[in-house]
Protein backbone atom coordinates (compact mmCIF):
# COMPACT_ATOMS: atom_id res chain seq x y z
CA UNK A 1 0.00 0.00 0.00
CA UNK A 2 1.37 3.40 -1.01
CA UNK A 3 1.97 5.71 2.12
CA UNK A 4 2.76 9.21 1.88
CA UNK A 5 4.85 9.85 5.59
CA UNK A 6 6.53 12.92 6.58
CA UNK A 7 9.53 12.59 8.87
CA UNK A 8 11.21 14.92 10.46
CA UNK A 9 10.14 17.08 7.97
CA UNK A 10 10.98 14.80 4.98
CA UNK A 11 8.16 13.97 3.03
CA UNK A 12 8.64 9.70 2.47
CA UNK A 13 6.73 8.19 -0.26
CA UNK A 14 6.96 4.23 -0.28
CA UNK A 15 4.79 1.18 -1.10
CA UNK A 16 4.61 -0.43 2.11
CA UNK A 17 3.24 -4.11 3.65
CA UNK A 18 0.01 -3.58 5.43
CA UNK A 19 1.56 -5.05 8.68
CA UNK A 20 4.54 -2.87 8.54
CA UNK A 21 5.23 -1.45 11.95
CA UNK A 22 6.02 2.29 11.77
CA UNK A 23 8.48 1.49 14.57
CA UNK A 24 9.95 -0.85 11.09
CA UNK A 25 9.31 1.79 8.48
CA UNK A 26 11.08 4.27 10.67
CA UNK A 27 14.58 2.24 11.04
CA UNK A 28 14.38 1.30 7.63
CA UNK A 29 14.68 4.87 7.27
CA UNK A 30 17.75 5.28 9.08
CA UNK A 31 15.94 7.07 12.22
CA UNK A 32 17.91 4.66 15.04
CA UNK A 33 17.00 6.22 18.02
CA UNK A 34 13.85 4.40 17.20
CA UNK A 35 13.82 1.33 19.72
CA UNK A 36 12.32 -1.67 20.35
CA UNK A 37 12.01 -2.38 23.83
CA UNK A 38 9.57 -4.60 25.79
CA UNK A 39 7.28 -5.44 22.56
CA UNK A 40 4.00 -5.28 24.98
CA UNK A 41 3.37 -1.69 24.50
CA UNK A 42 4.83 -0.90 28.23
CA UNK A 43 8.41 0.51 28.33
CA UNK A 44 8.54 3.36 26.18
CA UNK A 45 11.60 2.76 24.60
CA UNK A 46 9.71 3.61 20.74
CA UNK A 47 8.14 6.81 21.61
CA UNK A 48 7.77 9.39 18.74
CA UNK A 49 5.60 11.79 18.02
CA UNK A 50 2.73 11.88 15.34
CA UNK A 51 1.52 14.42 14.58
CA UNK A 52 3.28 16.58 17.60
CA UNK A 53 1.76 13.80 20.01
CA UNK A 54 3.23 10.85 21.83
CA UNK A 55 2.93 7.53 20.51
CA UNK A 56 4.35 3.97 20.82
CA UNK A 57 5.71 3.15 17.33
CA UNK A 58 5.48 -0.41 18.67
CA UNK A 59 2.04 -0.80 18.62
CA UNK A 60 0.84 1.66 15.36
CA UNK A 61 1.13 0.43 11.75
CA UNK A 62 2.98 2.95 9.12
CA UNK A 63 -0.02 2.59 7.08
CA UNK A 64 -2.11 3.89 9.70
CA UNK A 65 0.77 7.05 9.89
CA UNK A 66 0.02 7.94 6.02
CA UNK A 67 -0.47 11.31 5.69
CA UNK A 68 0.67 11.82 8.91
CA UNK A 69 3.79 14.17 10.94
CA UNK A 70 5.98 11.55 12.09
CA UNK A 71 8.76 13.66 14.87
CA UNK A 72 11.88 11.12 15.77
CA UNK A 73 14.61 12.25 17.89
CA UNK A 74 17.20 13.00 15.10
CA UNK A 75 14.09 15.57 14.08
CA UNK A 76 14.88 17.24 17.70
CA UNK A 77 18.58 17.25 17.79
CA UNK A 78 18.91 20.85 18.86
CA UNK A 79 16.42 20.65 21.72
CA UNK A 80 17.23 16.63 22.62
CA UNK A 81 21.18 18.42 22.87
CA UNK A 82 20.27 20.72 25.85
CA UNK A 83 17.95 17.94 27.93
CA UNK A 84 20.55 15.70 27.25
CA UNK A 85 23.20 18.16 28.87
CA UNK A 86 20.77 18.11 32.13
CA UNK A 87 20.71 14.65 32.14
CA UNK A 88 24.42 14.36 31.99
CA UNK A 89 25.07 16.66 34.55
CA UNK A 90 22.78 14.54 37.23
CA UNK A 91 23.93 11.28 36.06
CA UNK A 92 20.63 10.21 35.26
CA UNK A 93 21.63 7.93 32.58
CA UNK A 94 23.26 4.55 32.71
CA UNK A 95 22.67 2.45 29.68
CA UNK A 96 21.36 4.82 27.90
CA UNK A 97 19.21 2.31 26.19
CA UNK A 98 15.61 4.45 27.44
CA UNK A 99 16.81 7.66 26.60
CA UNK A 100 15.45 8.67 23.08
CA UNK A 101 11.99 7.13 24.48
CA UNK A 102 12.31 9.14 27.60
CA UNK A 103 13.69 12.53 25.94
CA UNK A 104 10.60 12.09 23.59
CA UNK A 105 8.15 12.17 26.35
CA UNK A 106 9.75 15.11 28.39
CA UNK A 107 9.70 16.82 25.40
CA UNK A 108 6.13 16.24 24.47
CA UNK A 109 5.39 16.77 28.23
CA UNK A 110 7.06 20.09 28.32
CA UNK A 111 4.78 21.14 25.19
CA UNK A 112 1.72 19.82 26.61
CA UNK A 113 2.06 20.96 30.82
CA UNK A 114 2.53 24.69 31.58
CA UNK A 115 4.39 24.01 35.76
CA UNK A 116 3.76 20.50 36.02
CA UNK A 117 4.11 19.21 39.93
CA UNK A 118 6.42 16.13 40.38
CA UNK A 119 2.96 13.89 40.44
CA UNK A 120 1.88 15.31 37.34
CA UNK A 121 5.63 14.82 35.65
CA UNK A 122 6.02 11.13 37.39
CA UNK A 123 2.03 10.52 35.70
CA UNK A 124 3.14 11.64 32.36
CA UNK A 125 6.10 9.12 32.15
CA UNK A 126 5.13 6.63 33.65
CA UNK A 127 5.05 5.62 30.34
CA UNK A 128 8.77 5.10 30.21
CA UNK A 129 10.51 2.63 32.18
CA UNK A 130 14.04 2.51 32.96
CA UNK A 131 16.11 -0.22 34.31
CA UNK A 132 19.21 1.46 35.55
CA UNK A 133 18.42 4.66 37.15
CA UNK A 134 15.53 4.06 40.08
CA UNK A 135 14.53 7.01 38.28
CA UNK A 136 15.73 9.71 41.08
CA UNK A 137 18.62 11.36 38.78
CA UNK A 138 15.96 11.51 35.95
CA UNK A 139 13.61 13.41 38.22
CA UNK A 140 16.29 15.46 39.28
CA UNK A 141 17.23 16.33 35.51
CA UNK A 142 13.65 16.83 34.16
CA UNK A 143 13.11 18.74 37.07
CA UNK A 144 16.17 21.46 36.68
CA UNK A 145 15.39 21.21 32.77
CA UNK A 146 11.83 22.49 32.95
CA UNK A 147 13.14 25.38 35.77
CA UNK A 148 16.10 26.25 33.43
CA UNK A 149 14.78 29.78 32.37
CA UNK A 150 13.43 30.78 36.51
CA UNK B 1 3.43 -12.27 15.16
CA UNK B 2 0.31 -10.23 13.63
CA UNK B 3 0.55 -10.61 9.92
CA UNK B 4 -2.29 -8.67 7.76
CA UNK B 5 -2.87 -9.31 4.33
CA UNK B 6 -5.08 -6.95 3.37
CA UNK B 7 -6.00 -3.20 4.76
CA UNK B 8 -9.21 -1.72 3.83
CA UNK B 9 -9.41 2.15 4.77
CA UNK B 10 -13.28 2.64 5.22
CA UNK B 11 -14.98 4.59 3.34
CA UNK B 12 -18.54 4.29 4.96
CA UNK B 13 -19.65 1.93 7.79
CA UNK B 14 -21.56 -0.09 5.47
CA UNK B 15 -18.21 -0.50 3.48
CA UNK B 16 -16.42 -1.55 6.64
CA UNK B 17 -19.27 -3.97 8.26
CA UNK B 18 -19.29 -5.74 4.91
CA UNK B 19 -15.83 -6.22 4.74
CA UNK B 20 -16.19 -7.31 8.63
CA UNK B 21 -18.63 -10.28 8.04
CA UNK B 22 -17.04 -11.38 4.33
CA UNK B 23 -14.53 -13.82 6.75
CA UNK B 24 -14.81 -14.64 10.01
CA UNK B 25 -11.18 -13.65 10.71
CA UNK B 26 -11.60 -10.09 9.42
CA UNK B 27 -11.18 -7.76 12.19
CA UNK B 28 -11.79 -4.11 13.13
CA UNK B 29 -8.62 -1.94 13.53
CA UNK B 30 -9.05 -0.18 16.97
CA UNK B 31 -5.90 1.70 18.69
CA UNK B 32 -4.19 -2.11 17.75
CA UNK B 33 -2.53 -2.27 21.12
CA UNK B 34 -3.58 -5.84 22.02
CA UNK B 35 -4.16 -6.85 18.49
CA UNK B 36 -0.64 -6.63 17.51
CA UNK B 37 0.31 -9.11 20.32
CA UNK B 38 -1.19 -12.00 18.78
CA UNK B 39 -0.13 -14.37 16.72
CA UNK B 40 -2.70 -14.53 14.12
CA UNK B 41 -3.15 -13.91 10.46
CA UNK B 42 -5.92 -11.38 9.31
CA UNK B 43 -6.96 -11.53 6.00
CA UNK B 44 -8.33 -7.97 5.97
CA UNK B 45 -7.68 -5.81 8.24
CA UNK B 46 -10.84 -2.40 8.59
CA UNK B 47 -9.61 0.78 9.55
CA UNK B 48 -12.16 3.14 11.10
CA UNK B 49 -10.16 5.97 10.97
CA UNK B 50 -11.37 8.15 8.01
CA UNK B 51 -15.43 7.78 9.45
CA UNK B 52 -15.25 10.62 11.91
CA UNK B 53 -15.69 8.27 14.78
CA UNK B 54 -12.82 10.22 16.63
CA UNK B 55 -14.94 12.90 18.36
CA UNK B 56 -16.89 13.46 22.00
CA UNK B 57 -20.55 15.34 20.87
CA UNK B 58 -21.84 17.03 23.85
CA UNK B 59 -25.60 17.37 23.57
CA UNK B 60 -28.23 17.92 25.63
CA UNK B 61 -28.66 14.87 27.67
CA UNK B 62 -25.65 13.40 26.91
CA UNK B 63 -22.38 12.51 25.61
CA UNK B 64 -21.69 10.76 22.30
CA UNK B 65 -18.27 9.10 22.09
CA UNK B 66 -17.12 7.96 19.12
CA UNK B 67 -15.52 4.78 18.99
CA UNK B 68 -11.86 6.19 17.28
CA UNK B 69 -11.63 8.14 20.10
CA UNK B 70 -8.33 7.26 22.36
CA UNK B 71 -8.49 7.28 26.25
CA UNK B 72 -5.76 10.30 26.35
CA UNK B 73 -8.82 12.36 24.74
CA UNK B 74 -11.24 10.92 26.95
CA UNK B 75 -8.68 11.70 30.09
CA UNK B 76 -8.50 15.27 29.16
CA UNK B 77 -12.05 16.03 28.43
CA UNK B 78 -13.25 18.55 31.17
CA UNK B 79 -16.73 19.21 30.19
CA UNK B 80 -16.99 15.19 29.89
CA UNK B 81 -15.56 14.60 33.12
CA UNK B 82 -16.74 17.54 34.80
CA UNK B 83 -20.04 15.80 34.47
CA UNK B 84 -19.15 12.39 34.88
CA UNK B 85 -17.46 13.11 38.30
CA UNK B 86 -13.86 12.46 37.07
CA UNK B 87 -14.68 8.92 37.07
CA UNK B 88 -13.36 8.10 33.40
CA UNK B 89 -10.36 10.35 34.14
CA UNK B 90 -9.70 8.46 36.79
CA UNK B 91 -10.29 5.13 35.47
CA UNK B 92 -7.77 6.09 32.34
CA UNK B 93 -4.86 7.45 33.77
CA UNK B 94 -2.80 4.92 35.20
CA UNK B 95 -3.20 2.56 31.70
CA UNK B 96 0.60 2.45 31.26
CA UNK B 97 1.40 5.63 29.76
CA UNK B 98 0.60 9.02 27.71
CA UNK B 99 1.76 7.60 24.48
CA UNK B 100 -0.17 4.53 24.79
CA UNK B 101 -3.46 6.01 25.65
CA UNK B 102 -2.63 8.62 22.61
CA UNK B 103 -3.29 5.36 20.58
CA UNK B 104 -5.79 3.44 22.81
CA UNK B 105 -9.36 3.79 21.63
CA UNK B 106 -12.66 3.73 24.14
CA UNK B 107 -14.39 1.26 20.91
CA UNK B 108 -11.24 -0.87 20.77
CA UNK B 109 -11.33 -1.60 24.82
CA UNK B 110 -15.04 -1.75 24.97
CA UNK B 111 -15.93 -4.01 22.26
CA UNK B 112 -13.36 -6.08 23.56
CA UNK B 113 -14.36 -7.01 26.73
CA UNK B 114 -11.43 -7.72 28.56
CA UNK B 115 -12.34 -8.39 32.42
CA UNK B 116 -9.16 -6.60 33.49
CA UNK B 117 -10.91 -3.19 31.66
CA UNK B 118 -10.61 -0.27 33.70
CA UNK B 119 -12.73 1.90 30.93
CA UNK B 120 -15.58 -0.82 30.88
CA UNK B 121 -16.47 -1.04 34.62
CA UNK B 122 -15.85 3.16 34.62
CA UNK B 123 -18.55 3.15 31.83
CA UNK B 124 -20.82 0.42 33.46
CA UNK B 125 -21.66 2.85 36.78
CA UNK B 126 -22.02 5.82 34.17
CA UNK B 127 -24.92 3.52 32.44
CA UNK B 128 -23.50 3.69 29.37
CA UNK B 129 -24.83 2.47 26.24
CA UNK B 130 -22.91 0.89 23.40
CA UNK B 131 -24.37 1.74 19.60
CA UNK B 132 -23.38 -0.88 17.21
CA UNK B 133 -23.76 -0.58 13.73
CA UNK B 134 -25.70 -4.02 12.92
CA UNK B 135 -27.06 -4.55 16.28
CA UNK B 136 -28.02 -1.25 17.26
CA UNK B 137 -28.21 0.44 20.82
CA UNK B 138 -27.62 -1.78 23.87
CA UNK B 139 -26.30 -1.11 27.72
CA UNK B 140 -22.93 -1.55 28.08
CA UNK B 141 -24.11 -4.41 30.32
CA UNK B 142 -26.29 -6.11 28.10
CA UNK B 143 -23.37 -5.89 26.13
CA UNK B 144 -20.36 -6.52 27.87
CA UNK B 145 -22.15 -10.41 28.60
CA UNK B 146 -23.10 -10.91 25.03
CA UNK B 147 -21.06 -12.56 22.68
CA UNK B 148 -21.19 -10.51 20.00
CA UNK B 149 -18.35 -10.36 17.29
CA UNK B 150 -18.91 -9.56 13.44
CA UNK B 151 -20.29 -5.81 14.73
CA UNK B 152 -19.11 -2.78 14.66
CA UNK B 153 -18.97 -0.67 17.88
CA UNK B 154 -19.90 3.12 16.43
CA UNK B 155 -20.40 5.34 19.57
CA UNK B 156 -20.29 5.12 23.36
CA UNK B 157 -23.07 7.04 24.81
CA UNK B 158 -23.20 8.57 28.50
CA UNK B 159 -26.29 10.32 29.58
CA UNK B 160 -26.26 13.78 32.01
CA UNK B 161 -27.50 12.69 35.17
CA UNK B 162 -25.39 14.82 37.42
CA UNK B 163 -23.18 12.07 38.64
CA UNK B 164 -21.20 11.76 41.47
CA UNK B 165 -18.85 8.82 41.27
CA UNK B 166 -15.64 7.22 41.72
CA UNK B 167 -12.71 4.74 40.76
CA UNK B 168 -10.91 2.95 42.75
CA UNK B 169 -8.49 0.31 41.63
CA UNK B 170 -5.23 -1.93 43.25
CA UNK B 171 -2.23 -2.29 40.83
CA UNK B 172 0.47 -4.19 41.56
CA UNK B 173 2.94 -1.90 40.08
CA UNK B 174 1.89 1.60 39.02
CA UNK B 175 1.11 0.59 35.07
CA UNK B 176 -0.13 -3.18 35.42
CA UNK B 177 -3.43 -4.17 34.68
CA UNK B 178 -5.64 -3.91 38.21
CA UNK B 179 -6.01 -6.30 40.33
CA UNK B 180 -9.45 -5.40 40.87
CA UNK B 181 -11.24 -2.46 39.95
CA UNK B 182 -14.27 -0.68 41.61
CA UNK B 183 -16.06 2.17 40.60
CA UNK B 184 -19.06 3.71 41.69
CA UNK B 185 -21.88 6.32 40.53
CA UNK B 186 -24.57 8.22 42.50
CA UNK B 187 -27.49 9.98 40.63
CA UNK B 188 -30.94 8.51 42.27
CA UNK B 189 -29.31 5.37 42.99
CA UNK B 190 -25.68 3.95 43.82
CA UNK B 191 -24.68 1.97 41.29
CA UNK B 192 -21.39 -0.25 41.96
CA UNK B 193 -19.21 -1.86 39.31
CA UNK B 194 -16.52 -4.76 40.05
CA UNK B 195 -14.20 -5.62 37.26
CA UNK B 196 -11.11 -7.58 37.09
CA UNK B 197 -12.66 -10.19 39.54
CA UNK B 198 -10.49 -11.27 36.99
CA UNK B 199 -13.60 -11.95 35.01
CA UNK B 200 -15.48 -9.14 33.34
CA UNK B 201 -17.37 -5.89 35.69
CA UNK B 202 -20.86 -6.32 37.22
CA UNK B 203 -22.79 -4.20 38.27
CA UNK B 204 -25.16 -3.82 41.37
CA UNK B 205 -27.72 -1.14 41.97
CA UNK B 206 -28.62 -0.79 45.84
CA UNK B 207 -29.54 1.56 48.50
CA UNK B 208 -27.11 2.62 51.06
CA UNK B 209 -27.79 3.33 54.40
CA UNK B 210 -24.80 2.03 55.91
CA UNK B 211 -21.37 2.31 53.67
CA UNK B 212 -19.63 -0.67 56.40
CA UNK B 213 -22.93 -3.02 55.59
CA UNK B 214 -23.22 -2.07 51.84
CA UNK B 215 -19.43 -3.00 50.93
CA UNK B 216 -19.95 -6.55 52.93
CA UNK B 217 -23.19 -7.30 51.04
CA UNK B 218 -21.08 -6.60 47.53
CA UNK B 219 -18.18 -8.90 48.95
CA UNK B 220 -20.16 -11.44 49.47
CA UNK B 221 -22.64 -11.04 45.94
CA UNK B 222 -19.08 -10.55 43.62
CA UNK B 223 -17.66 -13.93 42.64
CA UNK B 224 -13.97 -13.77 42.30
CA UNK B 225 -11.19 -15.82 40.92
CA UNK B 226 -7.61 -15.93 41.26
CA UNK B 227 -4.82 -15.88 38.56
CA UNK B 228 -1.42 -14.64 38.49
CA UNK B 229 -2.14 -11.11 39.64
CA UNK B 230 -4.14 -12.20 42.75
CA UNK B 231 -6.13 -14.80 44.63
CA UNK B 232 -9.65 -15.19 44.43
CA UNK B 233 -9.37 -14.69 48.69
CA UNK B 234 -7.44 -11.84 48.01
CA UNK B 235 -9.72 -10.04 45.63
CA UNK B 236 -12.58 -10.82 47.60
CA UNK B 237 -11.12 -8.82 50.31
CA UNK B 238 -10.31 -6.12 47.86
CA UNK B 239 -13.88 -5.71 46.57
CA UNK B 240 -14.86 -4.72 50.85
CA UNK B 241 -12.15 -2.03 50.91
CA UNK B 242 -12.27 -0.50 47.29
CA UNK B 243 -16.13 -0.38 47.34
CA UNK B 244 -15.88 1.13 50.93
CA UNK B 245 -13.55 3.98 49.76
CA UNK B 246 -15.00 4.54 46.54
CA UNK B 247 -18.39 4.91 48.37
CA UNK B 248 -17.29 7.12 51.13
CA UNK B 249 -15.87 9.55 48.02
CA UNK B 250 -18.81 9.73 46.39
CA UNK B 251 -20.55 10.19 49.53
CA UNK B 252 -18.16 13.11 50.46
CA UNK B 253 -18.76 14.61 46.56
CA UNK B 254 -22.53 14.67 47.12
CA UNK B 255 -21.86 16.59 50.47
CA UNK B 256 -19.53 19.06 48.52
CA UNK B 257 -16.07 18.45 51.07
CA UNK B 258 -14.53 17.02 47.84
Amino acid sequence: MLVQIKVNGKLIKEDVSCDLLLIDFLRNHGCYSVKRGCETSNCGLCTVWMNEKPVLSCSILAIRANNHSITTLEGLQKEAKIFADFMANEGAEQCGFCSPGLIMNVLAMEKELKNPSEEEIKNYLAGNLCRCTGYMAQMRAITKYLNRGA
Amino acid sequence: MLKIQKYTCAQSLDEAYAALVKNPKNCIIGGMIWLKMEDKVVPEAIDLSGLGLDQIEEEEDCFKIGAMVTLRELELHDRLNKATGNVIHDAVKDIVGVQLRNLATIGGSVFSRFGFSDVLCALMCLDASVQLYHAGEMSIQEFSKSNIQRDIITHITIKKNDWKSAFMCLRRSATDISVLNVAVSKSDQYHICVGARPGVAVRYVVEIDDIDKVASIIQDKVICGSNMRGSKEYRSHLVKILTMRALRKVESQDAGTN
